[in-house]
């Protein structure tokens, strides 16, 4: 059976190679092609074509697209929506921590770390005045929380090391300034209010506004 | 006070010691991984043994061939011994003598938890590894040093810090990786070197004369699909043996210390430290990203193309190992066994102690200026509008400016001048220009490292004010 495929196999070449052998002979050149004429536009030979608006406006394709981009656009306005809840479920940015008594000389007070995030500081090292003002507990570097230890009186951050001296003054690793004060008031009731809706920055020199301190012989 | 005497005994048998080097599970364990290399040791002397290795002995000691196999045996029995040594421990493990000595760990100690110290030694054994490539590649060699890292590795388990630090879950495939990294290091070489050999020889690389094509079916897919079972039964078994590292539930007002980046990103992290956020974080990412795009742009050897080979490409290959291995793989080790509590640098076998004072008040390069001339950094009188303060602002950091104008847009030329001369001539002005500036950029964080290290210095421009600071 092999030897038969073999011989077909065999025979079909030779019909192939038949008319090969005899073209190699003489080869007569065949007549070139007739080069076709130029493709013309065919709007412009058949006149004026356009479709018209409403056409367009029921293609297919540009229900598609145009229900797509309306979807997205929807969607989005949705998204934008979302950024502003109807309820916040936070604790407002002002809010009392008791009277200056509370914060005696030389101390940082821990207290309002966890749940508002500011350290109460009272210190007479930031160009020896008597001064109480809260410290936001956001790192100037990249927004981690220091630490406050007590034992190395300074604000150390656990991500790249910054260190800040009581006062709140950036001394080691890389932060590029002081930690940010937020607004301390005496409230009408004699307990201290901090504002954290507001900040201010020492090398912007705002440390200088009343609202960021409150007098440190008031304790 | 009855029952002092009996605390104090207990301590002496080290049940009350919160963090014990040995215990017997240690002791236990590390005899399994001994068993382990012994056997791995057993296989290496077989294969010595057949491949005929062997050592030329030096006349004085009578000259003559000495077996590598024969090497390799007698370290295989001192390994099995050791294995058995621990393997029947039942003495108390605090008389366990086979640990890491103390001074063993003071001195290494001493080298790691100074990131001065570690960067000279990354680097410096960077150079040896260049300079001394032909020795460090040939396969016994190889071998000795994986040996070599794996008992350094068994033996400091004997130490808690080190357990600790090694053994944490997220820890353990970034000791994995190191080993694989050195292992691909070395196959360039030991390929590399084999080519360089042949071409000095005059003969073609090795890529060229066995340039037997193969098949993408089936060769190749087979090999795909093994390697995909492999990596897939990898995952399932480490899965399983390693728990997720999970920690407390996040908090805004609490950050863990020390937090740390994916160990990829370690080496961003460490960036940071030197380099203000934008630009470690944002312009240096990018660059790297783009420069390495570049490359084949900037490139104009036309050697190297489709085989290993070191010599055709040492411009080259140094640059990349550079940047990889003690910039990125260097930089990776520091983050993840190197820096502890406060971003403080901890020796391997230290304690991660929260209250470690590490010196590091740091100071510009204005301050250095300005106070050097024994005058005040220029300042704008108080409460002055922004058009009156920039002038100030730009007269206190000039030396900053002109410090990064010099680095930037002098430099080049002077090298086009001098050390890149030729490369100069071969690129032409644009190629050369992102050619230097590039290579300029990846100096400017070990040259930052340094000088911080050096001399404290912070920022070579700090202008807080607008958000500027390089």
């Amino acid at each position: 059976m092999l030897n038969a495929v073999r011989g077909k196999a065999a025979s079909a070449e030779a019909v192939v190679a038949a008319p090969m052998s005899a073209a190699s002979v003489k080869p007569a050149l065949p007549p070139m092609p007739v080069k076709p004429p130029a493709a013309k536009d065919k709007k412009a030979a058949a006149g004026v074509d356009r479709r018209s608006f409403v056409a367009i406006c029921f293609d297919p394709l540009w229900l598609a697209f145009g229900a797509m981009a309306a979807t997205s656009v929807l969607w989005l306005l949705d998204l934008a929506r979302f950024m502003f809840p109807n309820v916040l479920v936070e604790p407002p940015t002002a809010f009392k921590i008791g009277p200056p008594s509370d914060y005696p000389l030389g101390g940082v007070s821990t207290k309002w770390l966890a749940a508002r995030g500011v350290w109460i500081v009272h210190t007479d090292q930031y160009k020896g005045r008597n001064l109480i003002y809260a410290l936001a507990s956001v790192c100037t570097h990249l927004g981690c929380t220091p630490n406050w230890l007590e034992g190395e009186q300074k604000y150390k951050c656990p991500c790249h090391g910054s260190g800040f001296y009581v006062n709140g003054i950036n001394f080691e690793g890389p932060a590029p300034r002081p930690l940010e004060r937020v607004g301390l008031k005496l409230a009408a009731d004699g307990q201290l209010e901090v504002d954290k809706s507001v900040k201010f920055q020492e090398e912007m020199g705002q440390w200088e506004d009343s609202n960021s301190f409150v007098d440190g012989s008031l304790a | 006070m009855n029952s002092l005497p009996l605390i104090t005994s207990w301590l002496s048998l080290g049940s009350l010691e919160p963090h014990p080097n040995v215990t017997p599970s240690v002791i236990f364990g590390l005899g399994w991984l001994y068993l382990i290399l012994f056997f791995m040791n057993v296989a290496w002397t077989w294969r010595s043994f057949h491949k005929g290795h062997h050592i030329e002995l030096p006349a004085f000691v009578g000259g003559g061939h000495l077996p590598t196999a024969a090497i390799w045996a007698v370290y295989s029995t001192v390994l099995m011994l050791v294995s058995i040594i621990h393997l029947s421990c039942s003495s108390s493990p605090e008389s366990f003598w086979l640990i890491m000595p103390d001074f063993a760990k003071a001195a290494i100690d001493f080298v790691v938890a100074d990131a001065r110290r570690y960067f000279a030694v990354t680097v410096g054994a960077f150079g040896v590894m260049l300079l001394f490539r032909n020795w460090l590649a040939r396969q016994n060699i190889g071998w000795a040093l994986l040996n070599l890292s794996l008992l350094f590795l068994t033996i400091s388990m004997t130490d808690w810090d080190f357990r600790q630090i090694v053994g944490k879950p997220d820890n353990v495939p970034i000791v994995a990786m190191l080993f694989i990294v050195g292992f691909f290091t070395w196959l360039f070489f030991y390929r590399a070197n084999e080519n360089d050999r042949r071409a000095a020889q005059g003969r073609p690389p090795v890529e060229a004369e066995n340039n037997e094509k193969v098949l993408t079916w089936p060769d190749l897919v087979y090999t795909e699909m093994i390697c995909m079972i492999a990596v897939t039964a990898l995952l399932i078994l480490w899965g399983i043996a390693l728990q997720a590292p999970l920690e407390e539930p996040a908090s805004a007002v609490k950050t863990p210390n020390p937090s740390k980046a994916p160990w990829y990103f370690l080496g961003l992290q460490e960036m940071l430290v030197y380099y203000d956020p934008w630009l470690a974080g944002v312009v240096f990412p990018s660059v790297i990203i783009g420069g390495m795009m570049a490359i084949p742009y900037i490139d104009f050897n036309k050697l190297g193309n489709g085989y290993y080979t070191f010599n055709d490409r040492k411009f080259a290959i140094t640059t990349f190992m550079f940047g990889f291995l003690p910039l990125w793989i260097g930089m990776i080790i520091l983050g993840t066994f190197l820096r502890g509590p406060n971003w403080n640098v901890f020796g391997i076998y230290e304690f991660w102690d929260v209250h470690k004072l590490e010196a590091l008040n740091n100071v510009n390069l204005s301050e250095y200026f300005w106070y050097g001339l024994g005058q005040p950094l220029p300042m704008a009188p108080a409460g002055s509008d922004f058009w009156t303060q920039a002038p100030y602002i730009l007269l206190r950091e000039a030396p900053g400016f002109l410090a990064i104008g010099f680095y930037l847009v002098a430099l080049p030329g002077l090298m086009a001048g001098t050390i890149f001369k030729k490369f100069f001539v071969r690129m032409g002005f644009v190629r050369y220009m992102v050619f230097s500036n590039l290579v300029l950029m990846m100096a400017a964080l070990p040259l930052k490292m340094v000088l911080r290290w050096a001399v404290n210095l912070k920022y070579f421009i700090a202008i807080p004010e607008w958000f500027f600071n390089v």
